[in-house]
């Protein structure tokens, strides 16, 4: 899915520097992007489809084994329950979620586990790079992605260096990011910001313009394992970078936000916020991911309800 | 909904799956058709005295919905015999309402506001049929801020004891207000009104009545006793019957310039009293350290909130040069993606305009821009394709002499021009009549702050535009009106001093406007010999004392050198003043014009300490003050030196004042900081009384004084002496020259020229009834505020009325900077 290719540019330290963040007008407006727009009926259902296309179903915890990973793989070849798809006529879509997203250590899993479930082709996501603190020598973290690579993995999401982050070394953020892309190959990287961990939206936009300049293909709001994850108005900066990029490139950067996006509606305001600050040509998985895990089953149950007109009980759905 | 729906074509989950479209996701009218049917099938009558009323023979009036052209209910065009009947219920109930503790008025405000919350879907369903403004906008901002009213002012009923504890109810309030936010608006008029004890009769606008009414019969299922709130509808016209009605003792108007200069004509000289919020063309100055993504967002909310049918629209774009091209392309893009929605439609930037001729009149306005060669830029959306819609608009290649850089178009159109330095494009934030909203774009505190505080209106705005809060009062400078709606600062509209009451004052009904002031010269000499002096026993003719003016801190001779007598209580002339005339009005105008950004900017410290060095140099001069008071006006001694010392307490009493009532920070909303700024007016001519000559021309030049403005200032025509003699105290007290100015001769003839002046921006007049009625109507010319005394006399020395919170209330204007404030994130 590397189709985007980001080939990143000269680090431009007087554009990284020159922006600046008002917070409180930046949330006003992340506030109103889900009241000035909304979608009903089946404008409703269909986004919701769209939304399964663009999860990024994740997995990212201590005592992943086999037997979830393998569950979590099915589920990304069947996320939606057959009679729903058949229901709205989308059962020949090929509905799958965007992608697995697991630690490195899980890849191989996923390559057996999505050919078990008879769809081989879905991106194989593997956080790197020391996930999730970064916190690890170079060296290594480069290490990491070479090996998650080469067991598969067709994405990468690597973390930037918080610490030259929030002491003003973008030039340091810049030159890892490069190597780490270096290190990807042909592999799609998604660099997290970890947003929660740099104190302030200027430090967001610098970051993401950074990441960009850098290479990253998609930027990406957090690890979930900080604080505060994907909220609006971080991604409403993320995303005015990303336009702001694009204008000056040409180079269309995805995005990604991940942790904390929870629910239906969630997922449904997030996608208009792609659609109204970049357009539509980022409302698909080539541009936009969401990483979540119960995510699915959310939207699965506003898919249900649609169907049928009853609201659904957890249980109905097929876990991950 | 089930996913058995028949789609049409393009309308399935799966192509919208690949177009990723939006679709209509409309609100139901339903409950407001339900709410009409139920009300005689959509027949409203006029809503007095907590009944529907219908009288025979009036003319209908159809209310339609913008959106569609459809109808939606028949009402009444009043007539006087509706006024008449509306306005004795509200004196009727004035009766026992204004006379209810705070306690128990502040308790049917909370029921108000209880009730509406329950109906508040409905009520913003009506709302937006009735205006034709998005669901969205009647119900996220149009009734939250109605509610938030009513509590707000119930806590003001609750409080008025305490905190307005010199002050008492008015009357009859007659309000009129207009369609852009029928039901907000109202509210902004009846809660300080009914708080203070007032009741209220409304007159909603013509396109716009059924908030009024449905609001009406909520609070009278809410409990609030009959006539206290009544509701009249009728032609534009019918409102100025209301206003004139001579048991309305206050015209609350919002609306548009040109029709509150015709209220405030109509009442002139009647002791009405009267606020007016009206038009302009605000400014959104754009410094290139705003953030600008942001910035772009916050001109959507300054122009094309309610279709830019806002009275503090931010309709002037003003841009740093260097960033001028990409604001404009970022505008630009931004205008791809707005959508003008069907009026109920949840998903919609705009929605429809309030009638077919206001929507021609915005189009003749771009249309005319165009033909000059101005560059329009409307995005190619389309419009829904029946009702009455105007894209939003951006007019670019236009100058600060363009129609549309200057008139208000009140509609969604945004013109554009770039500044080059700060000072300039708060200059040009400046050029105009208005003085509403302004709004400042930078990430440079300073720079936002000063900026703030240059600009002439009542709310700025920091990086945000067309924020209200009921703590927060809103209104205008310059022809923007005068009052407040909202906050403290609003319930002086609707109180006056717990002393006084409404004057109903006689005017000579052969009085004839264009001949008042007409010079009346006064014979330099009467046949009185010029007093002599006895020198080694030689009979001298004393050295001449003719006073002369004093503008600028120096003295002047008078523009037609011509003096007049000074004559004494047994008719003695005891010297001579100078006779100014309307070219020393404007000399005196202009010193004090000069002279006030200077005295503004002084430390409050330094004034009050020019104040209490006056007080010193008075009482230095005690005995020759008061012997000169009792040999001019004839009084005695005692009472003459009882004059002075008052005066010297009343400068004590004011220089306390100049440094501690410079604002106070405002419980709003906001998270960040609501800063209430009592400004100065600028130029306030006065026009003192023949009572009192020293006291109370100290009593109205100091407050003005203290408070920062430069005053040109009328001493007592009888005995102006007291006030020249003051001269050699300003001189000898470090008073710049300028700040206060002092004309003699015929206090009409004066009057007529300082209230014709445009530059002068308050007039306060303690004279005749006509004279009154002269500064009232002129007034109107400009929106000057006016301060009249309708020929009734205050004893100057009880405190009560001499001094306190209504001069204060005089001298100032209450600007409101919001400040948002947030940058700490996360970690």
């Amino acid at each position: 899915m590397a189709d985007c290719g980001n080939t990143g540019c000269t680090l431009d330290l007087e554009w990284v520097l020159s922006t600046q963040v008002n917070l409180p007008a930046v949330k006003k407006r992340a506030a109103e992007l889900g009241t000035r727009r909304t979608v009903k009926k089946q404008w409703q259902a269909a986004w919701l489809l769209r939304t399964v296309t663009c999860i990024d179903l994740t997995t990212l915890s201590g005592d992943d084994t086999p037997a979830n990973v393998q569950r979590l793989c099915h589920k990304a070849a069947h996320p939606v329950r057959e009679d729903l798809l058949k229901a709205m006529n989308m059962q020949d879509k090929g509905i799958t979620v965007g992608a697995v997203c697991v630690y490195s250590a899980r890849v191989a899993d996923c390559v057996k586990y999505l050919k078990e479930a008879g769809n081989p082709n879905i991106a194989i996501a593997s956080v790197a790079t020391g996930f999730p603190t970064g916190q690890t020598h170079l060296k290594s973290r480069l290490e990491e992605i070479h090996q998650a690579v080469a067991d598969g993995a067709t994405e990468i999401d690597i973390v930037i260096n918080r610490n030259y982050a929030l002491t003003g070394n973008w030039q340091g953020v810049y030159d890892e990011v490069k190597l780490m892309k270096q290190a990807c190959g042909g592999a799609h990287m998604k660099a997290i910001l970890a947003t929660g961990e740099l104190g302030s939206l200027t430090n967001v936009y610098r970051a993401s313009i950074t990441a960009m300049m850098a290479g990253a293909d998609f930027i990406k709001t957090s690890t979930g394992k900080e604080e505060v994850n994907a909220i609006l108005p971080v991604g409403l900066v993320m995303v005015r970078a990303i336009r702001e990029y694009y204008h000056k490139t040409g180079i269309k950067i995805g995005f990604k936000p991940a942790g904390g996006v929870r629910t239906a509606k969630d997922s449904l305001t997030w996608l208009i916020l792609m659609k109204e600050e970049l357009g539509d040509d980022w409302l698909n998985p080539r541009l936009f991911r969401i990483g979540a895990s119960s995510l699915l089953i959310d939207v699965e149950r506003q898919l249900y309800h649609w169907t049928y007109g009853r609201y659904a009980a957890d249980h109905e759905f097929p876990m991950a | 909904m089930a996913a058995s729906t028949q789609a049409k074509s393009g309308d399935s989950v799966a192509e919208i799956f690949e177009s990723m479209s939006y679709g209509p996701a409309p609100e139901s009218p339903e409950a407001a058709k339900k709410w009409l049917e139920d009300h005689s099938n959509g027949n409203l009558g006029h809503f007095i005295n907590n009944q529907w009323m219908r009288p025979e023979g009036r003319k209908a009036y159809e209310t339609r919905y913008p959106a569609t052209g459809e109808v939606m209910a028949s009402t009444v065009q009043g007539t006087q015999e509706d006024v008449d009947t509306a306005v004795a219920a509200a004196k009727t109930a004035f009766g026992s309402w204004s006379k209810l503790s705070g306690h128990v008025r502040a308790r049917h405000l909370y029921s108000i506001a209880r009730h509406v919350q329950k109906h508040q879907r409905l009520i913003s369903v009506i709302e937006a049929m009735d205006n034709g403004k998005t669901i969205r906008e009647t119900r996220d901002c149009d009734i939250p801020l109605v509610v938030r009213h009513f509590y707000h002012h119930a806590g003001w009923a609750e409080l008025m004891d305490t905190e307005m504890q010199n002050w008492k109810p008015i009357g009859v309030v007659g309000g009129i207000v207009p369609w852009n936010f029928p039901l907000m608006l109202l509210t902004w008029k009846i809660c300080p009104a009914l708080a203070m004890g007032n009741t209220v009769v409304l007159k909603p606008a013509t396109y716009t009545r059924l908030s009024a009414l449905l609001l009406a019969e909520i609070c009278a299922e809410a409990g609030l006793p009959p006539g206290v709130f009544n509701v009249v509808t009728g032609p534009g016209s019918f409102g100025s019957l209301l206003a004139m009605h001579p048991d309305v003792d206050k015209v609350a108007f919002t609306g548009s310039t040109q029709v509150g200069q015709l209220l405030r004509r109509a009442t002139a000289g009647t002791g009405k009293k009267i606020s007016l919020e009206l038009g302009g063309k605000s400014p959104i100055v754009v410094f290139d350290s705003a953030d600008l993504d942001s910035t772009v967002e916050g001109i959507v909310d300054a122009i094309w909130f309610n279709q830019g049918q806002v009275c503090s629209a931010g309709s002037r774009l003003l841009v740093q040069e260097t960033v001028y091209e990409t604001v404009i392309s970022k505008l630009k893009e931004r205008l791809t993606h707005f959508r003008v929605s069907d009026t109920l439609d949840k998903s919609g930037d705009m929605a429809a305009l309030v009638d077919e001729s206001q929507r021609k009149t915005v189009e003749q306005y771009v249309e005319e821009a165009r033909k000059q060669g101005a560059e329009i830029f409307q995005p190619s959306a389309p419009l829904p394709t029946k009702g009455c819609y105007y894209p939003p608009t951006l007019i670019t290649k236009v100058s600060s002499v363009s129609k549309v850089m200057d008139e208000e178009i009140f509609g969604p159109v945004l013109c554009a021009m770039p500044f080059r330095t700060a000072k300039e494009g708060l200059a040009l934030g400046n050029n105009t009549r208005y003085g509403l909203g302004a709004s400042v774009w930078t990430e440079n505190l300073p720079l936002a702050l000063e900026a703030a505080m240059t600009l002439k209106a009542g709310s700025v705005w920091i990086n945000c535009h067309n924020q209200f809060d009921a703590a927060a009062g809103f209104g205008g400078y310059r022809e923007s009106g005068y009052g407040r709606d909202g906050g403290k600062e609003g319930l002086f509209e609707y109180v006056q001093p717990k002393w006084h009451n409404r004057a109903y004052p006689k005017v000579d009904p052969k009085f004839d406007l264009k001949k008042f002031g007409t010079s009346v010269m006064g014979l330099p000499t009467l046949d009185n010999q010029a007093s002599m002096v006895n020198i080694s026993g030689m009979l001298t003719p004393a050295v001449d004392h003719t006073y002369k003016l004093y503008y600028g801190g120096k003295q002047a001779r008078p523009d037609q050198a011509h003096s007049r007598p000074v004559v004494n209580n047994s008719g003695k002339v005891i010297t001579h003043v100078a006779d100014g005339n309307r070219k020393d009005v404007r000399n005196a105008v202009e010193a004090a014009f000069k002279a006030a950004p200077g005295w503004g900017k002084r430390a409050a410290f330094n004034r009050s300490q020019i104040v209490y060095y006056m007080a010193e140099n008075l009482e230095l001069r005690r005995e020759e003050f008061a012997a000169k008071l009792a040999n001019g006006t004839g009084c005695s001694l005692d009472d003459a030196t009882r004059e002075v010392d008052l005066s010297v307490q009343r400068l004590f009493y004011w220089g306390a004042l100049a440094d501690k009532y410079g604002g106070t920070v405002q419980e709003t909303n906001l998270y960040g900081a609501t800063l209430k700024i009592h400004e100065p007016m600028g130029v306030v001519g006065i026009a003192c009384p023949d009572e009192s000559p020293l006291l109370g021309f100290v009593s109205l030049f100091a407050p003005a004084v203290v408070r920062a403005n430069c005053v040109v200032i009328v001493p007592s025509e009888r005995f102006p002496v007291s006030a020249l003699d003051f001269y050699q105290v300003f001189d000898t007290s470090d008073l710049p020259g300028g700040v206060v100015n002092i004309l003699t001769g015929n206090r009409d003839h004066l009057t007529k020229y300082i209230t014709e002046h445009q530059n002068v921006q308050a007039m306060w007049y303690f004279g005749s009834a006509e004279g009154a009625k002269f500064v009232e109507t002129m007034s109107a010319e400009n929106l000057k505020r006016t301060w009249v005394s309708y020929g009734e006399t205050r004893d100057w020395s009880n405190p009560a009325q001499g001094q306190g919170e209504e001069f204060l209330y005089h001298a100032c204007q209450v600007k409101n900077i919001w400040v948002p404030m947030g940058d700490v994130f996360a970690n």
